[in-house]
């Protein structure tokens, strides 16, 4: 069975490690806050300058001047911080944010990715995506393995606009965890009851298969 | 005491003239200058270039400019939530110059703090990058952004005081504080202020001397764009 949404983001909670803040974006990576292992002492950072983000608030306490980076209303954990615009991107550009883990359309096996921009369609903008790809030394990207149309999104090179080129390390589908390196997707594990053929099917980028590939635990 | 208050939106905006560039604090809704937007519309001043992260919605922030045509150029990271925005936009009224969120801040610090210009990696090797000079550092690529320059800047406070020193609150503090210095007039709004002396100078975000006009605010609407709870229990 291909992975959820919900169990896209539990398996990249998986990834999550004690100390580390962490930058989701909007969407699938949202629900990663939901999964954080147990044991570990993580913060989520957002980029309009929010560190240690909290959960919703309890209805009735919401505050216009609290939101996040998807202009949702948020609460601030203990210990969390407040910072202006700037400051966050120091953070995020200054490589003290530990990883990050965003959508995307389309990945490349170079680590190439395009999440910003169709042509002929209105563009919304780049938001945060092009300083957060640039930066990150540690980039996850949660995406469905192929469109609406069946077609890969896993590819060998990107056909939309870029957001960044040669940054993403690892890419968690809802078929499969990919591993992006020297220039290939080296496929790390299954989604349950997923074989390697119908992985291979969904891929047209260069997929490495070495060996027993184990199912996800999730 | 250098005293920087004015009694009123009007005298804070002195001096707003057609095809001037200003920038605007907020993210989406949140930290928007409401008063000095109202007071835009007011003045009916035409032809400007905006510099602000989102562009509002259709009734309310820069949305309400974008109604009455005003602005001839954007300069934003995101600009979704807003169809007027997309019809200016696609029947090429409007000009938008998209720029990478952590790049529109830091062309707001750079100006405030007197950099011509930096070396960012955001927007290496995409269309953002086209046609700006690249160099390697370390290995790595980074695409040469030169600061903004804009004829006012107008912000939104908590608190402030009649020297212009200014408190934020929460995420409504967002580009605020970088746009403070980065025009050449700074105008600040704010819920609460207070004469000089009253706040505590160690709970300063940004010091007067970045801020040359201060007013209270008023009827502040503090719209939420996307209200999320967890229900009670």
């Amino acid at each position: 069975m291909a992975l959820s949404k919900q169990e896209i983001a539990q398996r990249i909670a998986k990834e999550l490690q004690d100390k580390w803040y962490v930058n989701l974006g909007i969407g699938i990576p949202t629900l990663v806050a939901n999964y954080i292992p147990e044991g570990i002492e993580v913060e989520f950072q957002s980029e309009n300058g929010l560190l240690g983000m909290g959960p919703f608030p309890i209805e009735g306490t919401e505050d216009a001047d609290l939101i996040n980076a998807g202009k949702q209303t948020v609460t601030v954990l203990d210990g969390g911080s407040i910072f202006d615009s700037a400051t966050s991107f120091s953070m995020i550009r200054g490589k003290h944010v530990q990883l990050t883990v965003l959508g995307a359309m389309e990945v490349a096996q170079n680590g190439d990715i395009a999440n910003w921009k169709i042509p002929g369609k209105m563009v919304k903008g780049m938001g945060g995506a092009m300083d957060l790809v640039a930066s990150a030394d540690n980039i996850i990207v949660a995406m469905m393995h192929t469109n609406k149309r069946g077609e890969s999104k896993i590819l060998k090179q990107c056909s939309l606009p870029l957001t960044g080129v040669g940054c993403v390390t690892k890419v968690v589908t809802n078929l499969a965890v990919l591993e992006v390196k020297n220039g290939a997707f080296h496929l790390l594990e299954r989604a349950p009851g997923v074989s390697v053929k119908e992985i291979e099917a969904a891929t047209e980028g260069t997929l490495i298969v070495n060996g027993e590939i184990p199912e996800m635990s999730i | 005491m250098i005293n920087k208050k004015v009694s009123n939106v009007e005298q804070a905006l002195t001096g707003v003239k057609d095809g001037m560039t200003f920038m605007l604090g907020g993210f989406g809704l949140c930290g928007i200058p409401e008063n000095a937007i109202a007071e835009l519309v007011k003045l009916n001043v035409r032809n400007v270039t905006c510099i602000s992260n989102n562009a509002g919605v259709d009734d309310f922030g820069l949305g309400l400019l974008l109604q009455g045509k005003q602005i001839k150029k954007m300069i934003s990271s995101y600009v979704g939530e807003n169809d007027e925005f997309e019809r200016q936009m696609l029947s090429g009224e409007l000009e938008v110059e998209l720029t990478p969120q952590g790049t529109l801040a830091e062309k707001c610090r750079a100006a405030q703090a007197g950099f011509p210009a930096f070396y960012t990696p955001a927007g290496y090797g995409t269309e953002v990058a086209e046609g700006k000079e690249t160099r390697e550092f370390d290995g790595k690529m980074y695409v040469l952004e030169p600061a903004f320059k804009a004829d006012f800047a107008f912000v939104k406070a908590w608190k402030g005081d009649t020297a212009g020193n200014l408190i934020f609150k929460g995420t409504a503090r967002n580009f605020n504080p970088n746009m403070c210095g980065a025009a050449t007039i700074t105008v600040a709004e704010v819920e609460e202020l207070v004469p000089a002396g009253t706040l505590d100078p160690n709970q300063i975000h940004i010091p007067g001397i970045f801020v040359q006009r201060i007013f209270q605010g008023e009827k502040y609407e503090k719209r939420i764009e996307q209200r999320t709870v967890t229900p009670k229990s």
